[in-house]
């Protein structure tokens, strides 16, 4: 099987190139998955250099540009994959070395829509209380690992990264203005304000095509927009 | 020579959930911590964490801590310490309350309550009907809760650094523990980073065995940094094997499946639970789910063409169960099988999952070695929570639902003694010229030239006899075998070389590192299970099939140097209950 893997080391490459790479059939096995792959090609050539932790699609290191689209290699079936398989680091950020790229825009973007919970209100002693449906509201929003995939594929994000928070950011931003303990909601909206942060999101919906968790990004923008809108009225 | 220098108050190494729940206390007290992680923080193993957290809360059945830690002590095979379990099944209810304080987002009951579900080794009124204690936010607990600590930790303005690698920890002549070498992985660069106190909290070491549920970053970092700082090592000879991990893979599928009400099944389609264990069945503790089925496989009546696994049967529960309550294990399921949970059984076998041993701690966090001739004392500077230390509450088998409450107990337990130690200790102690020299040579000597063996293939060497001779039987024989085994791959690691000398994020460097320390870690567990001649919890000797409890109620050690075992007393005096003595344990 052949790859076509990204390849670039800042301390001995004057430009970025695409190597050839090939493992033996032999060595594949039904069911095997591309981090598996990488792995052994990182035996063949210890200088391939990937992040990868929890090989089961929770952790969210191993995000990558496989065949075009973005996805986490550790649940991407090899059988499901157009070959040579061509890979790529996540678009759109700079790249350290190979398919690592530097995260730090990502996780300020991620840092700025005040990711925590806001209740001023003395605790309790015990835990406060939420109905089974307030809680409903959080499902497909707290799952999120922060894999970068959705915002690494918004034309929106590559346009203006420093300006647009990105779906990643926005869906916890959304996490949190719908949870019923959370009290920051004119706080949160008020740094959501500006024809960018928020408003820089054209429902392209590359976010929900990518998301490894089958996350929808966009709806929860959709949501955070119908606030915005409310509140102005 | 110029070394970058930091300084804080406390350096924390590892950020899973024990890191930042100590980062977070920390924080919130204004002490400068620095928390140094190999990985994102949100991509430490915690993430990975699945069923819940034990807390005696009686949201859906009467409940109370003392049968908690009945269940623990009995759990943990008579064991582990019982001053340390009575302290985390009374701080439980707490330290889950200020989670849903952090904002976790817990599964809820109709009144509005943190959902509980039933979990293995549990039980109401001192060993009688079933308990519901594991508190949990759907099958995504770990994540959940690591997720939460992260953002508080955001608020609290603590300090990261991100994607270092701590090498080893700096020590002066009086024996005070003053930071920690650490080297950026971007660009390679090394760091001094000096603290006043330093807390290890970086896991434990599932990839020391081939078939795992662990992240591929459990190396047992800082268990090898105690041991080469001349701190022995506790109950390394005690290894869970979680039963169900997705059989030939790994991946880890919850007990919170049976504790929703699945169950296991043989070859005959029997229910095989009820013969060996009539009360608890499939709830029963893990070590004893994980001895039956490895036993119906040895003796014929496994499934599948290699007849090789048992299968897990939550069909029954009903579509909505499934995707309500265990999601996340369905979509693993559906990934890697490619079949429905909620229509079609899942093959699953016992798999590698959980350090009990680690470094010897007190019930502050703060490590603890033994004197000449007396009891253990702490050494000034140093703590460990979670799965790298040893309190000991976990002792010969840990129960489900257990790990997510010792990290959080003892995260915050060993934040608030370093608050008080940093009251009494007000300054930084100067760092000894060469006290980093340790930790500068090893790094450099992965910076030499050289052909010679395989870092990768040496690894995977390493993980195949841990399985192979430090499985869930184990004889003199297998055992001794192993440890010359391990002893071989030691030597052959000194011969080691790799070919990528990039100083930017080179991760082969990193993956080296990695495994010197899972060959201490190796040596350790091997040589501990070889001098233990008794089956006690997940210590299983075909040899020695009982508990001795007139010999070996007691805690190994194991110290690096020599390879030298000693051993030390079971605290077995609560705080302020009763002790419960050893009994022979059924479920």
């Amino acid at each position: 099987m052949k790859f076509s893997i990204y390849r670039y080391d800042p301390d001995h490459d004057a430009r970025p190139y695409m190597q050839e790479y090939e493992l033996p059939d032999a060595r594949l096995s039904q069911g095997m998955m591309l981090l598996d792959a990488l792995l052994m090609l990182k035996e063949q050539d210890e200088s391939l250099s990937f992040r990868r932790s929890c090989r089961e699609g929770v952790c969210g290191s191993d995000g990558m540009n496989i065949n075009g689209v973005n996805g986490l290699a550790c649940i991407t079936p090899l059988a499901s994959l157009k070959r040579p398989v061509q890979i790529r680091p996540l678009p759109g950020l700079p790249v350290v070395r190979d398919l690592v790229v530097d995260l730090s825009q990502f996780y300020q973007q991620y840092r700025t829509v005040k990711p925590y919970l806001i209740n001023e209100d003395p605790c309790p002693e015990v835990e406060r209380l939420q109905s089974p449906q307030q809680r409903e509201q959080l499902d497909g929003l707290y799952e999120c690992i922060l894999c970068a995939c959705c915002s690494t594929s918004c034309p929106s994000f590559w346009w203006n990264p420093d300006k647009f928070l990105g779906p990643a950011a926005l869906l916890q931003a959304w996490r949190f203005l719908a949870d019923s303990r959370d009290h920051a909601t004119e706080e949160r909206l008020n740094g959501l304000e500006g024809p960018f942060r928020l408003f820089r999101c054209h429902t392209i919906m590359n976010c929900v095509e990518v998301c490894p968790k089958g996350l929808n990004p966009t709806r929860a923008i959709g949501r955070i927009k119908d606030l915005m809108v409310k509140r102005a009225l | 020579m110029g070394l970058a220098r930091r300084s804080f108050d406390t350096l924390i190494i590892g950020a899973g959930g024990g890191g930042l729940r100590a980062a977070l206390q920390l924080s919130q007290a204004e002490a400068r911590v620095a928390v140094v992680s190999k990985v994102f923080p949100t991509r430490s193993h915690t993430v990975a964490a699945q069923g819940g957290v034990n807390a005696a809360l009686a949201n859906v059945l009467p409940d109370n801590w003392h049968w908690h830690m009945f269940d623990t002590v009995k759990g943990s095979d008579y064991l582990g310490d019982q001053d340390a379990i009575e302290y985390m099944c009374r701080s439980a209810p707490r330290v889950v309350y200020e989670l849903e304080h952090f904002g976790v987002p817990f599964s809820r009951l109709e009144s509005g309550h943190i959902y509980q579900r039933a979990f293995g080794g549990q039980s109401r009124d001192f060993g009688g009907e079933q308990a519901a204690r594991t508190c949990a936010a759907a099958d995504r607990t770990g994540h959940a809760i690591l997720h939460s600590l992260y953002q508080q930790n955001i608020r609290a303005r603590t300090h990261f650094f991100d994607e270092y690698f701590a090498i080893d920890l700096i020590r002066d002549a009086e024996g005070y523990f003053l930071g920690a070498l650490a080297v950026d992985i971007a660009s390679g660069e090394p760091i001094i980073i000096e603290a006043k106190t330093t807390i290890l909290a970086t896991g434990g070491v599932g990839q020391l065995f081939r078939t795992n549920t662990n992240a591929l970053v459990n190396t047992g970092d800082g268990m090898a940094m105690a041991l080469r700082a001349g701190i022995p090592i506790q109950d390394m000879e005690f290894f869970q094997l979680h039963p169900t991990g997705i059989a030939g893979k790994g991946m880890l599928i919850t007990e919170g499946a049976r504790g929703e009400g699945g169950y296991l099944l043989n070859s005959d389609g029997e229910r095989f639970m009820e013969r060996y264990a009539p009360n608890a069945k499939d709830l029963a503790s893990r070590d004893v789910v994980s001895r039956a089925i490895a036993t119906e496989v040895r003796e014929g009546r496994g499934v599948g063409p290699n007849r090789d696994h048992v299968l897990l049967k939550l069909d029954h529960l009903g579509a909505d169960i499934v995707k309500t309550r265990l999601p996340g294990i369905r979509d693993t399921v559906m990934t890697f099988l490619h079949i429905d949970p909620a229509e079609t059984p899942i093959p699953v076998y016992p798999t590698a999952h959980y350090t009990m041993g680690g470094i010897p701690t007190d019930r502050h966090g703060q490590v603890v070695v033994p004197v000449q001739q007396g009891a253990e004392e702490p050494v000034p500077g140093l703590y460990a929570v979670g799965e790298c230390a040893c309190v000991s509450v976990h002792g010969a088998n840990r129960l489900g639902g257990n790990s997510l409450l010792d990290i959080l107990v003892f995260g915050r337990a060993a934040a608030n003694h370093v608050i008080d130690y940093l009251r009494e200790h007000r300054y930084h102690r100067p760092i000894p010229d060469g006290a980093t020299d340790q930790a500068m040579r090893r790094l450099a000597r992965w910076d030499q030239q050289g052909k010679g063996e395989s870092v990768p293939a040496l690894r995977r060497e390493l993980a195949k006899v841990m399985e192979d001779h430090c499985g869930v039987f184990r004889n003199e024989q297998v055992l001794q075998e192993g440890q010359q085994k391990v002893k071989q791959l030691r030597e052959r690691l000194k011969d080691a070389y790799i070919e990528d000398h990039s100083q930017v994020f080179n991760t082969a460097r990193i993956e080296a590192m990695e495994l010197e320390n899972l060959m201490e870690i190796g040596m350790a567990t091997v040589t501990s299970a070889l001098a233990r001649r008794e089956s006690r919890g997940a210590h299983s000797r075909i040899d020695y099939p009982d508990r001795d409890d007139v010999h070996w109620l007691r805690h190994s050690l194991y110290s690096l140097e020599g390879d030298k075992m000693d051993y030390k007393p079971v605290r077995m005096k609560p705080l302020t209950v009763e002790t419960f003595p050893p009994k022979k344990r059924t479920y």
